[in-house]
């Protein structure tokens, strides 16, 4: 049974809502925002930020969208702020990087309207391809940064960064983590500040909006002191808060981090920074001035400590002490801080007891039963080509039993960095040398585009096989281009890939369907062995958004050999058993089959079987 | 308001055994009793036929949403190799319930290892204080095996600070129209399990 859907965010929209609810953080960002009368929402799906768009979209009197990447959505966001209404965007940490040209922009022009941007990073990459700190993305924009540890504060925060916002001329970096954007806190609702009127007219003034160098420079010193500004503001906003309780032992957290903290030491005296950016000069030397030691505990970067100890204060023990990577835990707070002779620690975090788990199973994430990436990845290792990859549920191809992917980085950067492969290649290397690239829609939208246009423009014989599965699959099904609706269900028209990918310059453009092994890995073939920019289409809707099961496939036991190639179709559907003369043959789970045909057709024995027909006959 | 310390309940299992909806039902029994509650899971890649753990702690205050091995009060497990795996997160005298449930892990299906024998006894011998449940079977008796993760609910409910039928009011609510009745005979069926006759 699965919880009813929207229970929080939808029903949050009424004016009869309870007092207290439990939100993830996520949801509360969207409520917040929502409180604090945004008009205009926009996004690209990433972990762990996906969810704060699709609760805002449930809302009344929010315009909410998913941007084709993080770079439109800053710069629509930024567009409707000049306009005068509050506006949002929000995506992961690396989507910042996609998003950061016109996110420094966003720093230099005046808007009427607040803007905050919602980065939400990932410590621990529970599905990231690096944990970058984006904390520094604030210092380095000169601009505010907001933190919530929580769901409460997620909802109340966000507030203040409109008033902060609109106050001081500012765009806002409102930072969460995994943590505090997926866990779920109890937190308070309040009333929608509706905005004022409708917008009617754009109010132009180019030398605060047109940031050519002779607006330019005079903004730049506008910018440096309102970095001045909102250091004196950050001295007495209540998102700064004081602790105070055992003197001997200072504390300075923010975000998550101040949680675990929290618990590890329950009686030390903490300095919880709210807005941590630009940092408060003299709350922090006066913290300093009442405790004995100061210690810093954030997670990844030492952001705080060192932007803490550029000031000149002492800080007994920072990240000599933490680690740099992952994320971090009360037991891990705990045991560190005291091993390094911290007093006050909770005892009970301290216990260590081994674990019994050495020898048991992984159970790394795979494609689900059913999945059409299967017949794709199959195909490309029986080939033993060379995959450039891409960010996607496709990224498990690299996985076992496939192993079928060589490189992945960032979006949109399979088919450029195949581009680059193939350009340096000799000609005379063998063919499954010869880079493919795997992309799928969503990501062929957000970045993948000008990667192609650089093959079909500078005529390299890279082979791209675009996986369009009619949704963006790994963040949970959200719409796209690809897929006739927008994230608020409004028709949409549909992109034409093949017509598009022609219109950039690639004839060699050819259609399969992934779940037929043989003409997949034919026309894979084909393709590689061409000289030309060379585009392959395989569509087929993603199994688990649009709920596809077919009748389950059987395993005949008299026929199967238990040769166990079948296994290497990766699906958990799949099991090896013993038979009554300890002979090992394959079952198939019905519950658990969508009935691709993946498997059979890597049968040699005829095996494995279709359904059988309606009147019991075998097809 | 009493000092209620803190009340650890650590959820494993695999990705569309209900844990998320077990985790739903519990945090909003304990915010309907005055808790301050928070709740952790992962969403995302470890969606894909991976794992899935939800930290559940209530209390007075919570600052925490993670949970810290050693110290869970309860350890709800939806799959036996995954109830061995963290089994190390409870405290001492802390109550393991677990369903005996056996869920292929992809290095299992594709044939790289077997699935492990004999998990039953190294669970009784790390931690004496378990109970298992066969929670497909008696959600098939309630009527559907869907709800074995309600089944669950039913089998962990005497080590909890909430009476049953607080926890049936809860369910009652969040499960979808027209399965209240399959899902509250589900956690019955859990509660006798428990409580042997």
């Amino acid at each position: 049974m699965t919880p009813p859907e929207a229970a929080t965010a939808g029903s949050g929209a009424k004016a009869d809502a309870p007092e207290l609810v439990i939100l993830s953080g996520n949801e509360a960002i969207a409520r917040g925002a929502w409180e604090a009368g945004v008009r205009f929402a926009s996004a690209y799906p990433g972990t762990p930020s996906t969810e704060i768009m699709e609760a805002l979209a449930k809302y009344e009197d929010v315009y909410a969208e998913w941007a084709p990447n993080e770079k439109v959505a800053i710069e629509a966001a930024t567009g409707a702020a000049l306009a005068g209404a509050r506006a949002l965007a929000t995506m992961k940490h690396v989507g910042l990087n996609v998003g950061a040209d016109p996110f420094f922009s966003s720093s230099m022009i005046h808007m009427a309207g607040g803007l905050v941007i919602v980065s939400a990073d990932d410590p621990a990459m529970h599905s990231s391809q690096d944990e970058q700190d984006n904390r520094t993305y604030a210092k380095f924009a000169k601009l505010a940064m907001v933190e919530p540890a929580d769901a409460d504060e997620a909802l109340q925060y966000i507030k203040a960064a409109y008033e902060i916002s609109e106050r001081f001329g500012t765009s806002v970096l409102f930072r969460t983590t995994t943590r505090t954007s997926h866990a779920q806190g109890v937190a308070r609702f309040g009333e929608r500040a509706t905005p004022a009127g409708p917008l009617l007219e754009l109010e132009r003034d180019p030398s605060q909006q047109l940031m050519m160098p002779h607006n330019a420079i005079p903004r730049h010193a506008a910018v440096e002191q309102r970095l001045l500004d909102l250091a004196d503001f950050a001295e007495t906003t209540a998102l700064n808060r004081v602790e105070m309780g055992d003197t001997r032992v200072g504390i300075v957290a923010s975000g998550a981090a101040y949680g675990y903290a929290r618990e590890a030491f329950p009686q030390a005296s903490f300095l919880k920074l709210g807005m941590s950016w630009p940092l408060p000069k003299r709350l922090i030397a006066g913290f300093r001035a009442q405790v004995e030691k100061l210690y810093v505990v954030e997670e990844l970067d030492p952001f705080l400590e060192e932007n803490i100890r550029l000031q000149g204060v002492v800080v007994d023990g920072g990240k000599d002490i933490l680690p740099l990577c992952g994320e971090f835990s009360p037991g891990l707070v705990a045991r560190t801080l005291s091993a390094a002779g911290v007093p006050g620690v909770d005892e009970s975090l301290l216990l260590v007891v081994p674990a019994a788990d050495e020898d048991l199973p992984d159970r790394p994430p795979t494609l689900c039963p059913g999945c059409a990436h299967r017949g794709v990845f199959v195909a490309l290792r029986r080939l033993r080509a060379f995959v450039s990859g891409d960010i996607g549920c496709y990224s498990l191809g690299a996985l076992a039993p496939f192993n079928a992917m060589h490189c992945s980085t960032c979006m949109g950067a399979g088919i450029s960095m195949a581009h680059g492969m193939a350009r340096v290649l000799d000609e005379d290397a063998d063919t499954k040398n010869r880079p493919v690239a795997v992309i799928g829609d969503s990501t062929l939208f957000h970045s993948g585009i000008t990667s192609l246009l650089d093959v079909a423009y500078n005529r390299s014989n890279v082979v791209t096989v675009i996986l369009d599965n009619r949704t963006t699959a790994m963040t949970g099904g959200q719409e796209n281009p690809s897929v006739g609706k927008t994230l608020q269900g409004h028709d949409a028209p549909l992109v034409d890939i093949p017509a598009l990918v022609r219109s950039l310059g690639i004839t060699r453009v050819r259609e399969i369907d992934p779940l037929n092994v043989a003409e997949t890995q034919a026309v894979l073939k084909e393709e590689i062995a061409s000289d030309e920019p060379s585009v392959v289409i395989a569509v087929s809707p993603c199994v688990l958004e649009y709920r596809i099961k077919r009748p389950a496939y059987r395993v005949d036991p008299d026929v199967c050999t238990g040769c166990k190639v079948c296994l290497r179709a990766g699906c958990t559907a799949l099991s090896l058993y013993r038979n009554g003369d300890g002979e090992p043959r394959v079952e198939i789970d019905p519950a658990v089959c969508s009935g691709c045909s993946v498997c059979s057709q890597l049968c040699r024995y005829e095996a494995i079987r279709p359904p059988l027909t309606d009147d019991g006959k075998d097809a | 308001m009493t000092d209620r310390p803190i009340f650890n309940i650590l959820i494993s299992g695999v990705g569309g055994q209900g844990v998320v909806l077990a985790s739903y039902v519990l945090s909003r029994v304990a915010l309907a009793e005055g808790y301050d509650v928070k709740q952790s899971e992962v969403h995302g890649m470890a969606q894909r036929g991976g794992c899935v753990t939800s930290h559940l702690r209530f209390g007075d205050k919570v600052y925490s949403a993670l949970i810290t091995p050693g110290t869970a009060d309860v350890l709800l497990s939806f799959e036996q190799v995954e109830a061995l795996r963290y089994v190390h997160w409870l405290k001492p005298g802390g109550l393991l319930v677990y369903n005996s449930a056996r869920v292929n892990p992809v290095t299992v299906s594709s044939g790289a290892v077997e699935y492990p024998e004999g998990i039953d006894e190294r669970i009784a011998e790390a931690w004496p204080n378990a109970r298992k449940v066969d929670a497909g079977a008696l959600a098939a008796r309630a009527g559907t095996v869907k709800a074995a993760n309600v089944v669950m609910l039913g089998a962990m409910a005497s080590a909890l600070p909430f009476t049953p039928e607080m926890l049936e009011s809860v369910i009652r609510k969040s499960v979808p129209p027209r399965t209240e009745d399959v899902n509250l005979a589900a956690f019955q069926l859990g509660l006798e399990v428990a409580v042997p006759a």
